[in-house]
């Protein structure tokens, strides 16, 4: 038992290593001061300087961060009916077409969406169209966090709702909403996250006008690799850590309140 | 009850619109296109001629899967692309699987922190994981460095690690690693550990316990961890196109440069079709594996 434990544990930590050590190199190579990424010379904030002195690279940014944000908002909405819906009717259409886009390859997405806009809307294609294809993946993706926290969730409350007199509009309002909202904020910052680094189907809809976040990384990793590039990649990741934690710490204030709780001391006590 | 049904239209009809509006619209304009002639400047000739004495080919025609057909080297790519999509889900699985088990065997405070380690890498930029990868197997790194003198010392003449179709399997195995380790993780935390009690009260010795009792329960585990890393990689063209060298091009490279490069759009929808295809057919091989290897768990 104790063997096979140790030989767990060190397949585990390669595991970890090989997650971890190339992300840890980009984020050390982004201080190093040396135009080439191979060997560590010294310390220096030239390429954070060099980054902000880059206004493509800043209107892209900002351009991203427009497009995350209305990608999370139409996409919150829109997922969280999507997954009130699945979770309350029995509905046969709405989860297929909600749940395919997730788990299909981007590319196909990226592709059809592109001759649709090309083809049939005759639409130039921007900032958008990113938004829109964007939204078209991420609904999934909140409505998968918003049914699953319904699912957790006693019926009766509704019930209860409904026989004092609630209309649907306010038991939704006072009663649903409030309930479901960790998961609804989870699900915007998932959307976000997920917006602003999408790379493929973003370069099938991003037309030839605006520069956009994740285009710019990739012509920088294809043309010309400087340091700068590592420089945007430890911001990005600070980005996303930061709405992870948020997440995270939503959820696990969203677990120890509401129905969740009396259930999980029921089991304890029953242990 | 009317005031019910209004109700469900009220929640059910938007997101149902904007799917039905920009994802089931535009895959069946993808088959249609697939269906039509190139125009002569890229994009689509149109359905009817211009005018009665404009040259070309106009309306529908299976063109673009006989052109498919007529060269092997698509058939290849295709191949290929179901090769690389094979090996990663292996490699995965071989990495995947001791983590998932130690995982799912630690204490309960310990597992979600664990499980938070392998998600969090995969929350940062795709391209940047990535180009990770370029600085590691760059010529100047020290793992090249290292690789040719373990080389030289045994008389081998360098290699180069970027650029080739080991740096393409590296960098699809660590995109999709944490696909395999979630899956295998929900299904292994579940077993019974009394299971593997009675087994060693049975005699059975480690290996015995591991192969006779954990492994056939987690195999729903296993196929659809399976199936979330080899359905991506199969439509995967920026790993490749970052990572490869020139000859290391798969289906999704193929796409992308009929839509961004080459501009033919019919052939670049049936090569979208066929993908499509083979997704489907392996997304309905895994279940029908997943089913019948849990249906013999029943038995």
């Amino acid at each position: 038992m104790k063997r096979g434990n140790l030989w767990l544990w060190s397949a585990a930590a390669l595991v970890y290593a090989f997650l971890y050590i190339p992300l840890i190199i980009v984020v050390l190579y982004s201080f190093n001061d040396s135009r080439l990424n191979a060997e560590w010379v010294g310390f220096t904030l030239f390429w954070y300087k060099a980054l902000f002195n880059n206004t493509e690279m800043l209107l892209a940014a900002r351009n991203s961060l427009i497009i995350a944000l209305c990608t999370s908002f139409c996409a919150t909405l829109l997922g969280t009916m999507a997954g009130l819906a699945i979770h309350r009717y029995k509905l046969k259409v709405l989860p297929v077409l909600v749940f395919t886009p997730v788990a299909m390859p981007e590319i196909l997405l990226g592709v059809s969406i592109l001759l649709f806009f090309l083809q049939v809307l005759n639409f130039t294609l921007g900032m958008v169209s990113i938004i829109i294809a964007h939204t078209t993946f991420c609904i999934g993706f909140v409505a998968i966090i918003v049914r699953a926290r319904l699912q957790g969730m006693d019926e009766s409350i509704f019930e209860a709702a409904r026989d004092l007199g609630a209309s649907p509009w306010q038991t939704f309002r006072l009663v649903t909403l409030p309930l479901i909202m960790p998961a609804v904020v989870a699900g915007a910052l998932m959307s976000f996250t997920l917006s602003i680094d999408d790379f493929v189907i973003t370069f099938f809809t991003k037309g030839v006008g605006e520069p956009i976040l994740p285009i710019q990384i990739y012509t920088m990793i294809k043309v010309a690799v400087t340091p700068e590039v590592n420089a945007i990649s430890t911001l990005l990741m600070l980005l996303t850590l930061i709405m992870i934690s948020m997440a995270a710490r939503l959820e696990s204030s969203s677990s120890s309140e509401g129905s969740a709780k009396p259930r999980k001391t029921a089991k304890q006590a029953a242990k | 009850m009317k005031e019910k049904q209004l109700a469900r239209l009220l929640v059910s009809g938007p997101p149902l619109l904007f799917l039905i509006v920009f994802f089931v619209a535009p895959s069946l304009i993808m088959i249609l296109t697939s269906f039509r002639f190139p125009g002569e400047f890229g994009g689509l000739a149109p359905i009817t001629p211009p005018s009665e004495k404009a040259a070309g080919e106009y309306g529908f025609t299976p063109d673009a899967y006989q052109f498919f057909f007529s060269d092997f080297i698509y058939t290849e790519i295709f191949l290929k692309s179901f090769a690389v999509a094979f090996g990663t889900t292996l490699i995965c699985l071989i990495l995947a699987y001791p983590l998932a088990l130690l995982i799912a065997r630690s204490r309960k405070r310990l597992r979600n922190l664990m499980v938070l380690l392998v998600i969090l890498p995969f929350a940062s930029n795709f391209l940047i994981r990535i180009y990770a990868w370029m600085i590691i197997l760059g010529p100047e790194s020290a793992l090249s460095h290292f690789v040719n003198t373990v080389l030289g010392a045994f008389g081998i003449a360098p290699v180069t690690l970027l650029f080739s179709p080991f740096a393409v399997l590296v960098g699809m195995v660590y995109v999709h690693l944490p696909f395999m380790v979630l899956p295998l993780y929900t299904n292994l935390e579940k077993h019974d550990p009394s299971l593997l009690d009675a087994a060693q009260d049975l005699g059975a010795n480690a290996w015995q316990r591991f192969w006779r009792v954990t492994w056939p329960l987690s195999l729903p585990g296993v196929f659809s961890g399976s199936a979330l890393v080899f359905i991506p990689v199969l439509g995967m063209f920026a790993v490749p196109d970052i990572l490869g060298g020139t000859g290391d091009i798969l289906i999704g490279n193929l796409i992308k440069d009929q839509f961004l490069g080459t501009r033919d759009w019919p052939f670049g929808s049936a090569l979208s079709i066929m993908l499509t295809l083979a997704v489907l057919s392996v997304a309905g091989l895994t279940t029908w594996f997943a089913r019948s290897a849990t249906g013999q768990r029943a038995i």
